[in-house]
């Protein structure tokens, strides 16, 4: 088992050995994504039950939380990338801290204003300065400054080093969104999916909504591959295996 | 592993780790500031001032909602088990405002025991349940019908 992860990490980290990965994968990877996303979104939003109180508006929660889901793990990914990139100074994780960035970034975006829609006929509010989603806005800026550093340096090297100071530091951010409605008293409620107790939604809601966060993940994984393939392409342009790639086609 | 790398990655380590304990301390020190409201307990104890402009949280006490039949004036007390008071409000509540829910309300406190709320906001707890799943819960006098009341 090891030995195998071991194995992958190794081939994953060759940059010819992932840009052939990822074109086996990426054709599966993004119908799959796809019909998943579309199957949660059609049941959540016009099959599942309405909610007590809140009646159709909760039906928000089938894009709201797939989003914000999927900005906080891709932040956290793209922290483990940096922490790579800044001890083993490994090529491919610097281009999966670019690749990371992009849709993390719109997913955050998406997670606070389908929030703001929500909160308004929920809350009564479009936006609070509570903790919950002060440190959501926060995670934005992080991965807007994750992007801006990056192109801002023009060595590819410096700029993912640079980078991955930022991605790393801000990992503590993510830590303080998932626990700032346990700690502190705000106006965002607490979490209803866990890990390791009962969750707190009906299962005619819930599996709706775990199918459209499986998708939402496979479809930001399949964005991660394309990018990274695209930057794989461009940096590794000099060398003989993509020259015989692109002449031969 | 090999010792540069070794050095490298107890630098890193060292460096997340003091940022991390800074921002934990920062966020402590700074928690007052941070929270968004006064619970009724911190109101009642003297915690909360009087007369400066603050949010205030709690639930709803259960009959305890008065509306005025000519004005949109209605009163309700809110509580959280540990002290309680009357909060004051004049206009249109949000929907999801009821009897035994959360809210968190934006005003001033003019005594331990009023608050002139400018702005009252429906605080949602993390429950998602089909009315027909309440009703028969409900029906069996299971105490997961009050869950809503209970905690916020």
């Amino acid at each position: 088992m090891w030995n195998t992860l071991k194995r992958w990490y190794h081939q994953l980290g060759s940059p010819r050995y992932f840009y052939r990965f990822a074109d086996v994968v990426l054709p599966w990877l993004w119908p799959l994504a796809l019909i998943i996303l579309a199957i949660g979104l059609v049941w959540g939003l016009a099959y599942a039950p309405v909610e007590r109180y809140q009646g159709d508006s909760y039906r928000i929660i089938y894009l709201h939380v797939p989003a914000s889901s999927g900005a906080l793990m891709g932040y956290i990914a793209m922290g483990v990338a940096g922490l790579v990139c800044l001890v083993w100074r490994m090529k491919m994780a610097e281009v999966m801290l670019k690749a990371l960035a992009p849709f993390g970034a719109v997913l955050a975006a998406v997670s606070l204003i389908s929030g703001a829609i929500w909160g308004k006929p929920t809350w009564g509010t479009y936006w609070q300065w509570d903790a919950r989603l002060t440190s959501m806005l926060i995670l934005l800026f992080m991965y807007l400054g994750v992007m801006v550093l990056q192109s801002a340096i023009r060595d590819p090297r410096q700029a993912a080093r640079a980078a991955s100071l930022l991605a790393l530091v801000g990992v503590i951010n993510v830590v303080i969104v998932k626990y700032s409605v346990e700690w502190l008293n705000t106006l965002h409620q607490g979490a209803t999916l866990n890990l390791f107790s009962e969750s707190s939604i009906n299962p005619a809601m819930k599996y709706p909504l775990l199918i459209s966060m499986l998708g939402m993940w496979l479809l930001y994984a399949a964005n991660v591959l394309m990018r990274a393939r695209a930057e794989v392409l461009s940096r590794e342009r000099r060398s003989g295996w993509v020259r015989k790639l692109v002449e031969g086609h | 592993m090999n010792p540069v790398r070794k050095q490298r990655l107890i630098v890193v380590l060292a460096v997340f780790l003091g940022l991390a304990l800074a921002t934990a301390l920062a966020v402590y020190a700074l928690r007052q500031n941070i929270n968004l409201f006064f619970t009724p307990q911190q109101v009642v104890s003297g915690e909360a001032p009087v007369g400066t402009k603050m949010r205030v949280g709690g639930l709803v006490m259960e009959g305890s909602v008065v509306r005025d039949p000519d004005t949109l004036d209605v009163t309700f007390d809110v509580t959280d088990g540990k002290g309680t008071f009357t909060v004051h409000y004049q206009g249109i509540l949000p929907d999801l405002f009821r009897e035994g829910q959360g809210i968190v309300a934006n005003g001033t406190l003019v005594s331990r025991e009023r608050f002139e709320a400018e702005e009252v906001l429906a605080k949602h707890d993390e429950t998602y349940m089909p009315p027909e799943v309440q009703d028969a819960l409900e029906k069996a006098g299971h105490p997961g019908a009050r869950k809503d009341a209970a905690g916020s």
